[in-house]
């Protein structure tokens, strides 16, 4: 191919067609929306595992009023919309209660009290997802480490969480995919993540398609992976029986 | 009958073990355990027979708890059992129990699955834990299998490594909830054998089992339970020679003639 010298740029026909077509782009920094898409799924996902490991552990527990206040839990949080859930956090935790998280600056406030929506919301899927998990142990397992003197702790963290979770990388996985997904309600409070990049620019400009598009091409990149990924840990620690 | 209840006296006197006294359970409406009775001696091979639904494996699991009793008392070298908590686990780690189902640790290498015990509940150091955990595994003949993982033993073997890992918390007492019912006939010797020479070192046992050749040779005394109850205590010569109930006879009869 013929290339003038000083003009490759210029010259090429591809690019300056990509120029035109996604023209649109320019001005907006996507990456920083979507990293704070990330930063938000991240922390999210690390809260509710925790949280939504310790809610299956009082689900599976000998103390009524744990098992009591988990299924409660539960029930309510998971039948709730995210949406109210996020609002309330800022409605009803910041704005009325005065809860700021220890930050100062709006945008991190808001940050905060939507990573705290999302872990409330999520941890209660994690949650089941665990219980679940913990009902493929068989009652065996755990009967053979109470022979042996471990208390129900230890029966819990060293015999039954490791079996359950090998067992539910799978459904972790779809509540993760989820949850990438549902930060895009953090828009609702003014988080600067993806979604609320995409709302300012369908407004902005004319190639409505082609933005959400982008968009949408942003969340598969995120989300593909992650389950290709995890599938290949679900196999590979997989208990064989 | 006098002379009977004084020799039962001295022997109570002397070194019981395990001791359950009027000890029901009920399953719902079920009454599985019914005023049972039963003393164990220390260092005594005492094997539980009976026909399925008997209460034998339940009265087997009530001795570490793992079924809770409605009324009566287990007392454990003197002291009653404890409810659910720390004492409980504590007293649990002094019994060794065997399933039938072996119920090895399902993420753990063979080698794992009998130091465990030892590291976290009796907090022995790791390397003293592997070398007992190792002479364990080479005492019940597995020792080559150390690093597998359960499933990729044979129920046999999955069976004896189950043994160890209640050997390696030097129990007081072992129980064995049929430990050979859900093998294949060619691997129940290898277990009964790791069984007969635990009863020639000493061993205290409880032993649920169908395995009639074990009881003649192995035990002390042989109890024989139906429907909730001992119908009968006896050797294993008297049991299988001249069993006194009409019960036990007809089960005998069931068992030995095919």
């Amino acid at each position: 191919m013929r290339r003038p010298r000083g003009a490759a740029h210029r010259g090429n026909p591809h690019a300056e067609a990509r120029e035109i077509v996604f023209d649109f782009l320019e001005g907006y920094d996507l990456l920083g929306a979507f990293w704070v898409t990330v930063q938000l799924t991240l922390l999210s996902a690390v809260g509710s595992l925790i949280w939504g490991t310790l809610l299956a552990a009082m689900r599976v527990g000998p103390v009524p009023l744990m098992r009591g206040f988990g299924t409660a839990y539960v029930n309510i949080v998971r039948n709730i919309p995210l949406t109210v859930i996020i609002l309330f956090t800022s409605l009803g935790l910041n704005q009325t209660l005065g809860i700021s998280l220890g930050a100062h600056n709006f945008d991190t406030i808001n940050f905060r009290l939507a990573v705290l929506g999302l872990i409330a919301y999520t941890s209660a899927f994690v949650c089941e997802a665990i219980r679940a998990g913990i009902n493929t142990v068989p009652v065996g397992q755990a009967e053979a480490a109470r022979a042996i003197g471990l208390s129900f702790t230890q029966v819990l963290t060293l015999i039954v969480l490791p079996q359950a979770f090998r067992s539910v990388v799978g459904p972790l996985t779809n509540v993760l995919i989820a949850l990438t997904k549902n930060t895009t309600v953090a828009a609702a409070i003014g988080v600067a993540e993806a979604a609320l990049l995409m709302k300012k620019m369908l407004e902005n400009e004319a190639q409505l398609l082609l933005i959400s598009a982008v968009f949408a091409f942003g969340f598969v990149c995120l989300t593909l992976p992650t389950g290709l990924i995890l599938g290949w840990v679900g196999k590979k620690v997989a208990v064989k029986r | 009958m006098t002379e009977v209840s004084v020799a039962k006296d001295s022997v109570a006197a002397t070194d019981d073990l395990v001791v359950l006294s009027s000890v029901n359970k009920h399953f719902g409406a079920l009454h599985v355990l019914q005023d049972i009775d039963l003393t164990i001696a220390r260092g005594e091979v005492v094997v539980v027979i009976g026909p399925s639904g008997s209460g034998k494996s339940t009265l087997c699991r009530t001795i570490n708890r793992l079924e809770a009793i409605d009324s009566g008392t287990i007392l454990i070298d003197g002291k009653p059992l404890p409810d659910e908590g720390r004492e409980l686990a504590r007293l649990r780690a002094d019994v060794g129990m065997v399933f039938q189902s072996f119920n090895l640790f399902a993420h753990k290498t063979v080698l794992e699955n009998v130091m465990l015990g030892q590291v976290k509940v009796r907090r022995t150091d790791k390397h003293k834990a592997e070398e007992k955990a190792r002479g364990l595994l080479d005492r019940v003949g597995v020792g080559t299998q150390a690093d597998k993982y359960p499933a990729q033993l044979s129920g046999g073997q999955q069976q004896r490594v189950a043994i160890a890992r209640a050997l390696a918390m030097d129990p007081k007492v072992m129980l064995f909830d049929e430990p050979t019912s859900a093998l294949d006939p060619e691997m129940i010797n290898e277990v009964l054998e790791v069984m007969q020479q635990l009863a020639r070192d000493g061993m205290t046992m409880v032993v649920v089992t169908h395995e009639m050749g074990f009881a003649r040779s192995a035990a002390n005394r042989v109890v024989f339970m139906a429907d909730g109850r001992i119908v009968e205590e006896a050797t294993p010569d008297q049991f299988f020679s001249n069993p006194r109930s009409d019960r036990a006879k007809d089960f005998l009869s069931k068992i030995l003639h095919h």
